[in-house]
């Protein structure tokens, strides 16, 4: 019974994008350092960009310098009080020690970046904005922020949730009947491939709103991958399932739920995934040009008042948005497609 | 013969089914051609035999399994289980496969339940699902994925799958085809006592001839295709069974002769 290795695959549980990142090797960066050594030195390094910050005075008028130089010091007090307190921290301390390495080199991007703009302006000015400056913009403006943000996540959730829906059912009849295969297939093929954006001049004055119009065009983007990619997973599923189910008393409502739809989904959420990415692009291009809120409007107006701050700070939220959508989709795939651990490599 | 009077006088439990195949012929369209695999096949299967059916490869022996488990229908003829006409799968008739054909997706215990879940009686039923994982020595995988099994493992997952729905004829299509061949014989023998506990009907399809004449109380022969009945030999041997029985060694000369295979012996 050596075969069975059910408490390895369950040790590797670990979502498949900080595999990639992180857990893949023990980065042994630590420049052959005793335990925790890197730790010490990202913590200097931190110390090391609060004092750039403080030692020569800006070329431009920033509030936030010393506050984000007294930030700077309390993180390098951080990452060393955990550093000493080492094994104590247990869970907390492996994750530490794992992420030194990108804390120490963050650290020096940020002390090149501060050099570099707001004390010897090596960098054009106004487009190159300090770090500051984009601490600035999150504290003073954050409201507008917070309501660009809310926008946002909620166009985007709202369209990419119908499209998602829509294209998996679409995906899953396409894939399961013959007679509706032969009525939407073509329909796919002749509007799928047309960029969502191509509607967008369309879409704002057949819908009655920009928001509806808006939505639609997320949806469409999510939907065509989805359905393509669900239709193709009903499609492959293997014969000899649907016999055994059969033999076993299965109907046929049985056999898509049970059958078709469970063996379909790794490939559904390669679509999901795939429809994530191309909404993300129509929800920025219709923010700014019909939706008069929402993150993509945020960074039109910052640009129309040349505010290169605001655009950062807005660029900065907006990827760790997507980024976080990603990550939640890849933790909901990891939830639902636990068997495929050991059977495919992740 | 003296062979059959023997079979006759072994009596089974009323588990099983009778399954009679009334003149059943059959054929596959490839391509615009008609491709004949069956022939006017006719026997009848008391309940609780243990028939095998034997044939050279792709003669379609795994095609009259499907047609008896209803996951076809023959170009003519009837099949007749307990006197009625089979027009569809149904539970009381259940294939194991060669290959396990598990969903990858379901723990071995789910697999198991599946035919009690499609039929809407697993709630209530559920030790059923246990009972047949113990059946087959794997109530401690029952939460495991397929992939962590051995075939051999795999197999008897499979069997418990089929079991579980307490089936009146079990349909065995070269079930032990893909084993190592120490694996395969644990399971000859596991195959046999479960047959014997529980008396339901055995249909089995092999190209093994020392495994349908260790496992059946009747051998039927299939010519080429198409598939025609050359021989219906008894076994007329007590279980359990040797394998160096005299008796089986001339039956099994008798069959590879049948098969064109004498020159071999």
């Amino acid at each position: 019974m050596s075969t069975y290795s059910a408490s390895k695959t369950v040790a590797l549980a670990q979502s498949a994008e900080e595999g990639a990142a992180l857990s893949g090797r023990p980065l042994s960066l630590a420049f052959s350092l005793p335990a925790g050594g890197t730790g010490v030195f990202a913590s200097l390094a931190w110390v090391g960009f609060g004092i750039s910050c403080l030692w020569w005075p800006d070329i431009g008028d920033w509030t936030r310098t010393h506050q984000l130089a007294a930030a700077a010091f309390v993180i390098s007090g951080a990452i060393f009080l955990a550093t000493v307190a080492g094994s104590r921290l247990g869970r907390f301390n492996a994750g530490l020690q794992r992420r030194a390495p990108w804390l120490l080199v963050s650290a020096l991007f940020l002390t090149l970046w501060e050099v570099a703009t707001a004390k010897f302006g090596w960098l054009p000015l106004p487009f190159f904005p300090p770090p500051q400056s984009i601490i600035e913009v999150y504290t003073d403006d954050l409201p507008k922020l917070l309501d660009s943000i809310f926008a946002s996540v909620k166009l985007q959730l709202g369209g990419y949730v119908i499209g998602a829906t829509v294209g998996f059912l679409t995906g899953v009849s396409i894939g399961w009947s013959r007679s509706v295969g032969y009525w939407v297939h073509p329909v796919l093929r002749f509007i799928g491939p047309l960029p969502a954006t191509a509607w967008l001049p369309i879409a704002f004055f057949t819908f009655p709103s920009s928001w509806s119009a808006s939505t639609f065009l997320i949806a469409l983007a999510t939907g065509f991958p989805v359905t393509v990619l669900t239709w193709s997973g009903v499609a492959s599923v293997s014969n000899a399932y649907y016999d055994v189910a059969r033999t076993l008393g299965a109907k046929p409502s049985f056999l898509v739920l049970k059958v078709a739809i469970p063996a379909a989904l790794p490939h559904v959420f390669v679509g999901l995934f795939m429809g994530l990415g191309s909404s993300f692009a129509v929800l920025v291009v219709a923010e700014m040009i019909g939706v008069k809120a929402g993150l993509g409007w945020y960074l039109q107006w910052a640009q129309g008042w040349a505010a290169y701050a605001n655009m950062y700070a807005a660029l900065i939220v907006m990827s760790l948005l997507c980024s976080g959508a990603i990550t939640l989709l890849f933790r909901t795939r990891d939830r639902l497609l636990i068997w495929q651990k050991g059977v495919v490599k992740w | 013969m003296v062979a059959h009077a023997l079979a006759e006088a072994v009596t089974y439990p009323a588990v099983g089914a009778s399954l009679d195949v009334e003149r059943i012929s059959h054929a596959f369209d490839i391509d615009g051609n008609v491709l004949p695999v069956l022939d006017d096949v006719n026997f009848n299967v008391k309940p609780g035999e243990f028939i095998a059916l034997l044939g050279p490869s792709g003669c379609g022996k795994s095609t009259l399994l499907r047609l008896v488990a209803g996951l076809e229908a023959p170009r003519s003829g009837v099949l007749r289980e307990d006197g009625d006409p089979v027009t569809g799968p149904f539970p009381s008739r259940v294939v194991v496969f060669q290959d396990p054909t598990l969903f990858p997706w379901r723990t071995v215990w789910n697999n198991v339940a599946l035919g009690l879940e499609a039929q809407g009686i697993l709630k209530s039923q559920r030790q059923r699902v246990d009972a047949a994982l113990d059946l087959v020595g794997l109530s401690q995988f029952r939460n495991a994925y397929p992939h962590q099994l051995s075939g051999g493992m795999a197999q008897r997952v499979a069997l418990a799958r089929a079991l579980v729905n307490d089936p009146k004829i079990l349909i065995l299509d070269e079930p032990l085809g893909k084993l190592d061949s120490l694996t395969r014989i644990t399971m000859q023998a596991e195959i046999v006592a479960l047959w014997q506990r529980k008396g339901f009907t055995t249909l089995l399809v092999t190209h093994d001839v020392e495994e349908a004449l260790f496992l059946a109380n009747r051998v039927i022969v299939f010519s080429d295709r198409p598939a025609r009945i050359k021989a219906d030999i008894a076994v007329d041997r007590p279980y359990p069974r040797h394998r160096g029985d005299p008796r089986l060694a001339e039956l099994r000369r008798n069959i590879l002769g049948l098969l064109g295979l004498d020159a071999t012996w």
